[in-house]
């Protein structure tokens, strides 16, 4: 396979030269993880890390995001018009996203971007953004993506495909985004492999030893899902807080709030998260997801059963495994995950473990 | 504290074979190393599921309010003052709760072990004093665990359960050689204007998950003011003063109430140390009132009660 060798020293080049088209993107280490962040001129995006605490959805979809802004000045003349909120679009590169969380931008797409809604906040980023990807050779305990239709080398969302090779990568390039941004870095020097990017692909797939079933979840009767006895115990332990939520690739959920600050105001969106009681509680008081067990249930069926019905694309999860290591009382979505592809089935007492 | 697990188990059996109570809180083994969840049994057979080791630190006293069942509770030291803190404010009736108290030598500080050990942890195991780091690579560490504790544990003076039924061992030496305020000394020492630079980076990396507040066993209002909307008392974005706001309010909202249980900061998916608001409130209470939460059930709580001679130095 015909391979672009990119050695340390090219990536160097080639990065300070992206900066000059492209916002870079890349992760950064800080005292105890790693997170996405925009690099200044001269900063290297730091390609050892593993992964990153929070995904970076937030490339895409900030956690707070503007969308319009008006004023209640009766002197001004555009007083009480709403007007879209100025915004940066210009060309970024993300660096180093791992195959997981650019598959995530996939999944979310589904939702984003349809043939009757298109959020045109969440596209225009999408859409001004090169994904470069770097593959896993070393996947955390946490990591399932193999099960997820997903992998360590998967290329879905990627526009460039790096893997690490020494000192430097070896790159795949996988699109038109991919080829211009290659060009404009002067990573060109293509080489063949003699199959190492397979082979090291292969390897790394073998490496992901923690797997999920999800075989069953697509034939499962909802609402016997949805009945289940499980879910007081699956439940208990939670504390309804947003962790899983807001460290997820693909959870997508966000509320719309108007700020005004003297006669300047602003709608913006920011994050929400199903775990909230306020998520769902109507203006009567009601709220049709009153009881943690709701919730909890509603983030696992809405992940595992509704989006496997709704697109047929396999379940709203790529295996990150964020949610796993950063749950506070570890309430565990392979676990979840299992009794609910068993339940009615043989195995249900083995999932139970 | 990993022998407890036998005690445990066998107590649980007990008390749901006699019909004592209707559900046992404990936790089961978790997934991950250093993680345990907390669960309930209401069967006598499933009481095997139970443990106990330094990965119990979840403030079980959370999961009581809003229960119609009687119930059967673990409780460590700091547990216990919240079960306390609980039936002082009418939250639980002591009748419908069964205390197993549990005598404690600290909670192991996941984040800490992690930050100073390289590679990827598989397992984390106890044995007496020593804390053995398993990793993926086939190495491993050793720690002695009084120096992978939580912040709170190492200074924890009321390690023994204050209020309990029963206790699944004897009674453990408290800490007497600790100083529990140096922390908050050194911030009351700073000027103003770089206690205001402490708190900006102490709470920058917040993403308003409320992990904190939801594992606190204080927060229990029905709805909290961060989410109330008529009147809205804070934006909810990621605005540095509404983030302040959530976090401060939410201190003052414990004064007099928080045993420094540590939950808050286990349960930051950031590792924000928001114990620091806390414990200067708990510091306040002390120095004015003599007053530590949750230590009797006949006494109320400092701001709940009012004495002609209350110190009154703090307000200008």
């Amino acid at each position: 396979m015909k391979v672009i060798n990119i050695d340390q020293k090219k990536w160097t080049k080639g990065i300070d030269t992206l900066g000059s088209s492209y916002k870079l993107i890349g992760p950064v280490a800080e005292k105890d993880f790693h997170t996405f962040e925009i690099l200044q001129q001269g900063q290297l995006p730091d390609m050892s890390f593993t992964n990153t605490r929070l995904s970076p959805k937030e490339v895409v979809f900030p956690q707070s995001e503007d969308m319009f802004v008006y004023s209640l000045d009766q002197n001004d003349e555009d007083c009480n018009i709403l007007k879209e909120a100025p915004k940066d679009y210009s060309p970024r590169v993300v660096l180093g996203i791992r195959p997981c969380d650019a598959r995530a931008m996939r999944l979310v797409k589904l939702n984003f971007d349809t043939e009757q809604y298109k959020d045109p906040y969440w596209l225009r980023l999408y859409e001004a953004t090169t994904f470069v990807g770097l593959a896993c050779d070393q996947p955390c305990a946490t990591c399932f993506c193999t099960s997820t239709g997903c992998g360590p080398y998967h290329e879905e969302g990627l526009d460039i495909l790096l893997a690490k090779d020494g000192d430097g990568f070896k790159a795949k390039v996988l699109t038109d985004k991919g080829r211009q941004l290659a060009e404009a870095s002067g990573w060109t020097d293509t080489a063949d492999d003699g199959g190492a990017f397979e082979n090291a692909r292969r390897a790394a797939e073998a490496g992901i030893t923690s797997k999920v079933a999800t075989d069953r979840l697509r034939q499962m009767d909802t609402l016997e899902l949805y009945g289940a006895d499980f879910w007081e115990d699956v439940s208990f332990a939670c504390i309804n807080c947003g962790t899983c939520t807001y460290l997820c690739p693909t959870c997508w959920c966000f509320d719309i709030q108007d700020e005004v600050h003297g006669k300047k105001g602003k709608r913006m969106r920011n994050w929400d998260s199903c775990m909230f009681p306020i998520f769902t509680v109507h203006t009567t008081g009601h709220n049709p997801r009153g009881t943690k067990l709701h919730r909890v249930r509603q983030r696992f069926m809405h992940k595992l059963k509704y989006f496997v019905d709704k697109y047929d694309q396999g379940i709203m999860c790529v295996g990150c495994g964020r949610c796993v290591q950063q749950c506070p009382v570890n309430i565990d979505i392979r676990r979840v995950c299992d009794l609910m592809n068993s339940y009615g089935s043989e195995n249900a007492c083995a999932a139970q473990g | 504290m990993i022998a407890y697990t036998d005690k445990v188990r066998q107590i649980a059996r007990r008390l749901l074979e006699d019909c004592s109570v209707e559900m046992v809180i404990g936790f089961r083994k978790g997934s991950q190393p250093m993680m345990n969840e907390p669960c309930f049994i209401k069967k006598a057979e499933d009481a095997d599921q139970l443990v106990w080791d330094g990965n119990c630190g979840i403030n079980l006293a959370n999961y009581l309010t809003g229960r119609k069942e009687k119930i059967a509770v673990f409780a460590k030291g700091c547990d216990s003052r919240n079960i306390v803190t609980h039936i002082v404010e009418n939250k639980v009736q002591r009748d419908r709760l069964v205390i197993i108290g549990v005598p404690c030598t600290g909670m192991i500080d996941k984040r800490l072990v992690a930050s100073q050990t390289e590679g990827e942890i598989e397992a984390v195991s106890e044995t007496g004093d020593k804390v053995v780091v398993k990793l993926k690579d086939g190495g491993s560490t050793e720690f002695d665990r009084r120096q992978v504790l939580q912040g709170n544990c190492a200074l924890c003076v009321h390690r023994n359960p204050v209020i309990y039924d029963e206790l699944v061992a004897d009674l453990v030496e408290e800490q007497t050689d600790v100083d529990h305020w140096a922390d908050i000394r050194e911030i009351e020492a700073m000027d103003v204007e770089k206690r205001r630079r402490f708190f900006e980076d102490l709470l920058a990396p917040c993403i308003r998950c409320y992990a904190c507040r939801n594992a606190c066993p204080l927060c229990y209002c029905p709805t909290c003011f961060v989410d109330e909307s008529r009147p809205q008392w804070l934006g909810k974005g990621q605005d540095q003063i509404d983030v302040h706001t959530f976090h401060f309010l939410r201190a003052f909202h414990c004064a007099g109430r928080c045993t420094d249980c540590g939950a808050c900061q286990r349960a930051c998916p950031v590792g924000i140390n928001m114990r620091l608001l806390t414990k200067k409130l708990e510091k306040d209470c002390f120095e004015l009132y003599q007053w530590e939460a949750g230590m009797a059930l006949d006494q109320r709580p400092a701001l709940d009660t009012y004495k002609p001679d209350d110190p009154e130095g703090f307000i200008k």
